[in-house]
């Protein structure tokens, strides 16, 4: 696809069975695309957040927006993409704990702040927890030492109080 | 009082003013119609094929503009269902359809009968709701109905499992419905209405462009005022047919692949296009890239998400159409008449140049009838006051072309995802919720077997609908594709074995009468149309005539093919 940009939703639904199925048949429907996903109740009850990352064409996203909205269970549809917000995504990261590479691996972890969660006689599980950069940023460090397997959240976000960037 | 949940569901389709229902019952409906036996006040209308519930209701909704309501059972009368909610869905009709259900206990067991049809339909509804508890029943229907008639009109379905049904409540009138998540804008920005009046004011070349959304928010008689106000002349969508007088000096004609040829060229060639009420789908455009290339583009609708879907507008308006359209008129009577016709007799006079030179046209000889003749000749004779259902097809093409609808909720006809099948039984909804109107399908031979078992509903019922077969022995559309684009390879198009229909219309009950020259069709069409009953006349037409113009798939619009 050309010109493709990353965009963050941040969706208020109704809490209801099959919200998330209508959101999912709207995107495979109209061909768009979703790269992560997450839902969870909110404060308040009877409303979930659901937060996406999709990416697309620009002239596409406002269809995505527009779309969403019709659907009669979504109240809001945020477009995070150009506020200010903070984005969090946790992972964890099995990954091979040979003895030579055991210091290299704790000195990632310290530099990124990250935990060790489970240890094993030849391998580490570390719990990632940061913005999607941060996530490239150790994946991409750990990537030589022999990442065993990972479990990713989609991102959540939540808009900064003041407003546009 | 204790009610149960079928008595709750009547009781709530009347509280809406809904008189008729279209139906077909089965097990998990059983106890609606236990209900249904005893009612009063609400008339019930058995079909023969839940396809035609629903595209009875659908009929019936657009004649009169109201909700359609039809009723069918679990699994394959769900499914069946199916054709007409999409049919529905594509062209903005409300429409209710209360699907029976499994005993919510035996949802997901893959129990008798059980289809996930709220499943099934998500994609082809504006809304869908399984009732999972007798409290939420009574606040539920009145919420569909809401759904189906407010902002951008849509059918909702209602799946009632069968316990639902039979639980036992004491009935409360549900209190007023209010969404957080659902609020239709209809009140147009004020800013953008004015603007609209400074472009009418610079404009020397502008087209009005009404759709189905003119004549679902009643504004035909807006779009009729504006037009003469300020000297604009109007084309139509196959859906907005009928928003503006089909007789009036300012009308250009359908737009579109079978549009005039004055209409589609008016397009190509104006500098402002008020778009109302239409979504641009690529019946209409052609091409996208060139369509309407020098023009300014004003775009009413309800829906945000028809605007810049697929074409850049200039001035987007939100809003209900009718509420845009009185805007825009109350800001021109501040207007002085000459800033507002600003001089556009060039312009007219070189849509009357495109009118003279190229209009639609057709010969008739003395031997073979022309199946425009027919549609001519039914016009006339019914003096353009009947309501014209369609099938699909070239038959539906040349009802569009040839009937020249002087008045909204007068053309009946599957736009959106055209259906073939779908004019018998909207003719019957059509005249159940119109019995002073003669109502009349203009059928193909093709597709009036796709729902033919509705005639006995007609004859049942006594709802006289007349059904005009034009018969040219192919799915003529699908020809006509094959002669003009696949080297007249007529592949599994010809149609040469159909029934009698004469028989056919005797076998139901119905009267049927048949036409094979051009010098009897005024008097078939006449005897027809004055028998008191349900008729078929069949007329037996030229077989490779083709509808013109043409543009064919993905072209310019100004780019036709003409006779
Ligand atoms: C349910 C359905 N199936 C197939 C089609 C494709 N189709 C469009 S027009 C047409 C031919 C219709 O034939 P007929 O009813 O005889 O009408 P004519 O074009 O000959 O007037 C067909 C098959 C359709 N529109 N709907
Ligand atoms: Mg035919």
């Amino acid at each position: 696809m050309m010109n493709t940009n990353s965009y963050l939703l941040s969706i208020l639904v109704d809490d209801e069975p099959g919200v998330l199925s209508r959101i999912a048949g709207l995107f495979s429907g109209r061909g768009f695309n979703i790269d992560s996903l997450s839902v969870a109740s909110t404060a308040e009850p009877d409303v979930s957040r659901i937060t996406m990352v999709t990416k697309c064409e620009p002239q596409i996203i406002d269809q995505i927006k527009k779309q969403l909205h019709k659907l009669i269970n979504v109240i809001t549809v945020n477009d995070l993409t150009d506020k200010k917000y903070v984005q969090r995504q946790l992972a964890l990261i099995k990954v091979n704990a040979q003895p030579e590479k055991k210091a290299d691996i704790l000195r990632v972890v310290d530099i990124f702040r990250c935990k060790i969660v489970d240890v094993g006689l030849s391998h580490y599980t570390i719990e990632v927890s940061g913005d999607s950069g941060k996530h490239d940023a150790i994946v991409s460090l750990l990537k030589p030492m022999g990442i065993i397997e990972i479990a990713s959240t989609g991102s959540i976000a939540l808009a900064r109080e003041n407003g546009k960037k | 009082m204790k009610f149960n949940g079928a008595q709750v569901l009547i009781k709530m389709i009347k509280a809406e003013g809904i008189d008729t229902i279209f139906g077909y019952p089965g097990g998990c409906v059983i106890d609606i119609y236990d209900e249904l036996a005893k009612q009063e006040g609400l008339r019930h209308i058995l079909v023969r094929h839940e396809q035609g519930a629903v595209h009875a209701a659908d009929g019936y909704a657009r004649a009169n503009r109201s909700v359609g309501v039809a009723l069918v059972t679990s699994g394959p009368g769900a499914t069946n269902a199916v054709t007409g909610i999409a049919s529905a869905h594509s062209d903005s009709i409300p429409i209710v359809v209360f699907t029976g259900q499994v005993p919510t206990a035996l949802i997901g067991n893959d129990a008798f009968q059980e289809v996930d049809i709220v499943g099934i339909t998500r994609p082809c509804t504006k809304h869908n709701y399984l009732v999972k508890s007798i409290d939420k029943l009574a606040s539920t229907i009145k919420e569909a109905f809401y759904l189906a008639r407010s902002g951008r009109p849509g059918p909702v379905l209602v799946d009632l499992p069968k316990n639902i049904l039979q639980a036992q409540i004491d009935f409360e009138e549900p209190g007023k419905i209010s969404l957080k998540s659902y609020k239709p804008n209809y009140k147009p920005n004020k800013k953008q209405l004015n603007k609209v009046v400074e472009m009418i004011k610079k404009a020397k070349r502008p087209v009005i462009f009404a759709g189905g959304g003119v004549i679902v928010s009643q504004a035909s008689e807006q779009i009729t005022r504006l037009a003469k106000m300020a000297d604009i002349p109007v084309t139509a969508s196959l859906m907005g047919l009928g928003a503006f007088p089909g007789s009036d000096p300012l009308w250009l004609g359908m737009l579109g692949m079978h549009g005039t040829y004055r209409a589609n060229m008016s397009i190509g060639h104006c500098d402002l296009m008020i778009a109302a009420g239409v979504r641009f789908d690529d019946r209409v455009t052609g091409n996208i890239e060139k369509f309407a290339p020098t023009a300014k583009i004003v775009q009413i609708d309800i829906d945000p998400t028809s605007i810049h879907k697929n074409i850049e507008v200039h001035c987007p308006i939100v809003g209900d159409c009718k509420a845009a359209l009185e805007g825009i008129l109350h800001l021109m009577e501040d207007q002085k008449t000459d800033d507002l016709k600003n001089n556009r007799p060039q312009w007219l006079d070189q849509i009357e140049e495109w009118k003279s030179t190229t209009p639609l046209k057709y010969n008739q000889g003395s031997e073979v009838i022309k199946p425009q003749f027919v549609v001519e000749k039914l016009y006339e004779l019914t003096k353009g006051d009947a309501i014209i259902t369609t099938e699909v097809g070239q038959n539906q093409m040349w009802a569009a072309q040839y009937y020249h609808f002087n008045k909204p909720n007068h053309f009946i006809t599957s736009g959106g995802l055209g259906t073939m099948g779908f004019g018998l039984p909207a003719a019957i909804g059509a005249k159940a919720a119109c019995p002073d109107k003669l109502v009349v399908d203009v059928a193909g031979d093709g597709s009036i077997q796709m729902n033919i078992q509705e005639l006995m509903t007609a004859v049942e019922s006594k709802i006289d609908v007349k059904i005009v077969i034009l018969n040219n022995q192919y799915l003529g559309m699908v020809r006509q594709w094959q002669e003009l684009f696949y080297e007249k390879v007529y592949s599994f198009t010809n149609m040469e074995n159909t029934p009698d229909f004469v028989k056919l219309a005797e076998a139901y009950g119905a009267k049927g009468l048949r036409c094979t020259r051009p010098d009897e069709v005024e008097s078939v069409l006449s005897q027809g149309l004055n028998h008191e009953g349900t008729v078929i006349m069949e007329f037996a037409v030229d077989k490779e005539e083709s509808v013109y113009p043409m543009v064919p798939a993905g072209g310019s619009i100004t780019e036709m093919l003409l006779v």
